[in-house]
């Protein structure tokens, strides 16, 4: 028992001492909550318009006005010739142009009717799609407040409500994935590496000839690396709770125990990685390749599994991230119980026994 | 000169001379670019509605039609039990749900309107205001055309209306892929230029060849030259794969201006590149430096306008956009592969590129001392 | 070769010193090395050799005192300093991943020889190495031994006028290193200076003069025979152990 506190605390003193990675590991967290909490967001704000008004009335002048206006617009030029606002926008100078026709007051006030044609740059088509959206929203709004709004019969109201994320912030879909994304990074990639380091520079032959188990020797290597994700959880919920103002609705020791499952799927695979390989590179680049990748596409954060061809879809049912990714999510943003997620975390737990079996079937094999 | 020249052989065999690493180099980004193109699509379709129906009206039966019909919404659940909403939105098996409530059909006949309740699941923020917006928007339509059966709609407005009339230009399709693609090319550009250039310095830090390399009278431009251009050449190869995988598996044609792509590639690498030997003078081991390489890689992708806009972004952010150099590279090609842009289109962003790289060469240069 | 005033002497240096901190790593040590000559420096693990060696090859500052190396300053001109030497680290230095022709090619290349040259000098190489048939292999597949030599002759291919050799025969058998000690004779009888490091003091017998270290001064300079009359030995190996247990540092 001393033996194995003992190893356990040498490996604590090995990653404490590499301050830069150890930097590196609180930083992605922090950073990527503050940027996905603060920095990014599918808004569309400030996109800049170019108005080419052919009318010069007091209706075009009040129209760009409205648009000018709004947070979601800004006028960054004016032109009455349209070729100047293809120009712009291909430059880039542009997001959309408005094209106001002549005599576009008589055309409402004589003719009851007037076209406005609206170009956007359609390279983003969610850009593109909401942008006429809120153009629509805006014009009607004009045209009611010029004639007021039509009486008009029948009419069928919509009253809706926005359950679980009533503000509508993007944070409540990410911060269960940085949590996946985190733990995979220190409990997959850093764990790995670092065995196969020591089996690089030798030192894994004087464990092998050393009385110790040496199947000791590698849980004492795997422990730091739990405690420090754990912290990181920690870091996490606590950055997410004060700082996003993302609820914790579900039972919290639930969601440790859920984390603490992964945590060991995510470290038995780290160790299986230890296992096959002798060199830092490659075992970088399984980590990378094998997990980091599948994880980010098909967690279910990063990219909308429902919009996927059918066998991504598919493939994407046996990376473990996604199962903790929507257990994360049931307990923390809906409030749900071990009912909703006991089947994720069985399978995780059924993932783990897996990647240990491997594990210990080559680690046999080499002493053989 | 032939100093030079040697050095620069001698990185190029390295480099062939493995072959995992170099399956890596080229299949990798050729890989990322098939696949990812085809996850990263945000285009909100396929919503799941759920519909409980307590009224069993020919109105009701229609507008749930009308959801049928949608190339937005999938019909996935429905019920006349008022409890099952709430389940289905646990459970994921609805996005959102529409109840119609009992004598829908009779109260807006006989009171001239009537509600609708809509509940959707918001867990994802933009995917349920978008969903709230399209449920809107159908029952509208289903809206005139109820009135359309009562009265000959138009002849009964006598007031002026307004007709937005939108034309979306370089993506007639909508297609979320053809905007993605370019921005993924460029992220992979980024990764093997800025990632390995990094990584083939700490190597050689690790092994100790270095030190033979600093008692050697190589002048320290020469020996960050001979580091730059073999990545520089390598990031031409994936360009014109990727630009090859682009046409050839997502139909995104190069266009007349293609070369202007190549153009501002060559500045670009010099930066990214220049950012790797940077980034490699401040690190020891390859575990160390690939950490670092990707906190970084994780800044610039987030902040370069490549999933969401840079102008909805808060003036903090706004300003690392504008000094990350990812964020011109990703625009410079979506402008030349979308929009076929010329190069004095390109002319503001050719002009910050440049600067940047020149500073990060500069920095580089700076930093990496042959004695301490 | 050299143009500067210093013409007799390869390396002299005046009260040399390098701290780290308040760590005195070496102590204003004062030393000439002749032409052709073999220089032992001798030092137990931390005695401060590696760090001198790495200010006289200008890869580190001296904190004070002066040193010339082929008649240039190493504070002032390091760079000239290095077109003048060869170096062959501790630590093994030729890529594993490159070819043998190919390894000397490109430190050829480092050293501004033309592609003629390194022709030339690869052919010979080979030729005294009697490794014509390893021309084309791997470094990494070649036994230790073969490597150091290898490393060796790369070292002088640009004939510098002193190679550094920081304890060059680690690891190496017996033989392999009577070999690389002939190897080192030959070189000095075409007027290269050897300045070599070493903790091997049977080593230390083949050295011409030898310099010993301790806690970062030097505790004694001079012929090999002297010194063991001075101090009353049979060997280099007495000498030393006399100076060296006195010391209070060690790595």
């Amino acid at each position: 028992m001393n033996q194995l506190k003992a190893f356990i605390l040498k490996e604590i003193f090995h990653i404490l001492r590499d301050r830069k990675t150890l930097l590196v590991l609180f930083g992605i967290p922090v950073a990527q909550i503050i940027l996905f909490g603060f920095a990014l967001s599918n808004e569309v704000k400030n996109t800049r318009l170019l108005v080419c008004d052919q009318a010069h009335d007091s209706y075009s002048a009040l129209l760009t006005s409205r648009l000018d206006a709004s947070r979601y617009f800004d006028v960054t030029g004016y032109t009455e010739n349209p070729e100047k606002g293809l120009a712009d926008l291909r430059a880039g100078t542009a997001h959309m142009v408005v094209v106001i026709p002549q005599d576009f007051a008589g055309k409402l006030d004589h003719g009851n009717e007037a076209n406005i044609q609206l170009l956007t740059d359609g390279t983003n088509p969610n850009l593109a799609a909401t942008i006429q959206l809120y153009v629509q929203a805006i014009v009607n709004d004009f045209r009611n407040d010029m004639y007021g709004k039509p009486d008009l019969p029948y009419e069928i109201g919509v009253s809706p409500r926005m359950l679980y994320n009533p503000q509508l912030k993007g944070s409540y879909t990410f911060v269960p994935g940085v949590m996946a994304m985190v733990l995979m990074i220190i409990c997959t990639l850093m764990t790995s590496v670092s065995i196969v380091r020591e089996k690089e520079l030798g030192n894994m032959e004087m464990l092998l000839v050393s009385p110790m188990n040496p199947m000791t020797a590698i849980f004492s290597k795997a422990v730091p690396y739990l405690m420090l994700s754990l912290l990181l959880v920690t870091v996490i919920l606590i950055l997410s709770v004060t700082v996003l103002e993302v609820p914790i609705r579900g039972n919290i020791l639930l969601l440790y125990l859920v984390s603490f499952v992964f945590i060991i799927t995510s470290l038995s695979f780290g160790l299986a990685i230890s296992t096959v390989t002798n060199s830092q590179q490659v075992a970088m680049l399984i980590s990378l390749m094998g997990l980091m990748l599948p994880t980010l596409m098909f967690g279910g954060f990063m990219f909308p599994i429902e919009n996927m061809p059918l066998p991504l879809q598919v493939v994407s049912n046996i990376v473990p991230a996604k199962w903790f990714y929507y257990s994360i999510n049931d307990i923390m943003i809906k409030g749900l119980g071990l009912s909703a997620v006991y089947q994720r975390v069985l399978l995780l737990i059924g993932y783990s026994a897996v990647f240990l079996a491997i594990s210990f079937r080559n680690f046999k094999i080499r002493l053989a | 000169m032939t100093a030079f020249f040697l050095i620069l052989k001698k990185e190029f065999r390295q480099i062939f001379r493995d072959p995992a690493i170099l399956r890596l180099i080229f299949l990798m980004p050729v890989l990322q670019l098939i696949i990812l193109p085809f996850a990263a699509d945000y285009e909100v379709k396929n919503i799941k509605v759920g519909i409980i129906d307590l009224d069993h009206s020919d109105y009701s039966r229609s507008l749930i039609t009308k959801f049928e019909n949608s190339s937005y919404f999938k019909l996935a659940v429905y019920s006349s039990d008022h409890h099952q909403a709430l389940k289905w939105l646990e459970k994921e098996e609805a996005d959102l749900v529409i109840e119609i409530p009992p004598r829908f059909e009779s109260t807006l006949i006989r009171e001239n309107s009537a509600t609708l309740q809509l509940v959707v699941n918001a867990v994802n923020g933009t995917k349920g205001n978008l969903g709230a917006a399209y449920t809107s928007g159908v029952i509208q339509q289903f809206n005139q055309e109820i009135r359309k059966d009562w009265f000959e709609f138009p002849r009964f407005n006598p007031e002026p209306f307004i007709t937005v009339v939108p034309i979306s230009l370089y993506n007639p399709y909508s297609d979320y892929q053809r905007f993605m693609v370019p921005g993924i090319l460029a992220v992979l550009l980024t990764m093997t230029g800025g990632f390995l250039s990094a990584l083939n310095i700490v190597k050689e830090k690790e092994l100790g060849t270095i030190e033979q390399l600093n008692v050697s009278p190589i002048r320290k431009y020469q020996f960050i030259l001979g580091k730059l251009v073999p990545f520089w050449l390598l990031g031409f190869v994936i360009l014109t794969l990727g630009l090859v995988v682009s046409y050839v598996v997502h139909g995104i044609a190069p266009g007349t201006n293609i070369g202007n792509i190549y153009i501002f590639t060559a500045l670009y690498l010099l930066a990214i590149v220049g950012f790797g030997l940077l980034l490699s003078n401040f690190t020891s081991t390859q575990q160390q430096a690939m950490m670092v390489a990707f906190f970084f890689m994780l800044i610039f992708i987030l902040l370069s306008g490549l999933y969401t806009t840079i102008e909805s972004m808060p003036p903090w952010a706004q300003k690392i956009a504008y000094i990350n150099p990812l964020t011109y590279m990703v625009d410079a090609m979506r402008m030349v592969l979308l929009k076929g842009a010329t190069l004095r289109d390109l002319l503001p962003h050719l002009r910050v590129i440049a600067a940047i790289g020149i500073v990060l060469n500069f920095l580089a240069i700076w930093t990496y001392h042959k004695r301490s | 070769m050299s143009t500067a005033l210093l013409d007799t002497w390869s390396i002299e240096t005046r009260d040399l010193t390098k701290k780290f901190g308040d760590f005195t790593a070496v102590d204003r040590i004062s030393f000439k090395v002749g032409k052709g000559e073999i220089f032992g420096f001798l030092g137990a693990n931390g005695a401060g050799k590696t760090t001198a060696m790495r200010m006289l090859t200008g890869l580190l500052n001296p904190t004070s005192g002066s040193a010339f190396v082929a008649g240039y300053n190493i504070a002032t001109d390091p760079e000239s300093v290095k077109r003048n030497i060869g170096y062959m680290s501790q630590k093994f230095s030729l890529y594993q991943d490159l070819r043998v022709w190919e390894n000397i090619e490109y430190y050829g290349g480092l050293y501004g020889m033309s592609l003629k040259e390194i022709r030339e000098a690869t052919g010979r190489m080979m030729e005294d190495l009697g490794m014509n048939a390893e021309k084309n292999v791997l470094v990494s597949e070649l036994p230790l031994g073969w490597k150091q030599k290898l490393a060796f002759s790369i070292a002088i291919m640009h004939h510098p006028g002193i190679v550094f050799l920081d304890e060059p025969t680690g690891g190496v058998d017996p033989i392999t290193r009577r070999q690389f000690w002939n190897m080192i004779y030959q070189t000095a009888r075409e007027g290269i200076t050897i300045f070599v490091t070493t903790h091997y003091m049977d080593e230390a017998e083949y050295c011409e003069r030898v310099a010993i270290m301790v806690d970062g001064k030097i505790e004694a300079i001079g012929k090999t025979s002297e010194l063991k009359s001075a101090y009353h030995a049979g060997s280099m190996d007495e000498v030393f152990y006399l100076l060296a247990r006195g010391a209070t540092r060690s790595e």
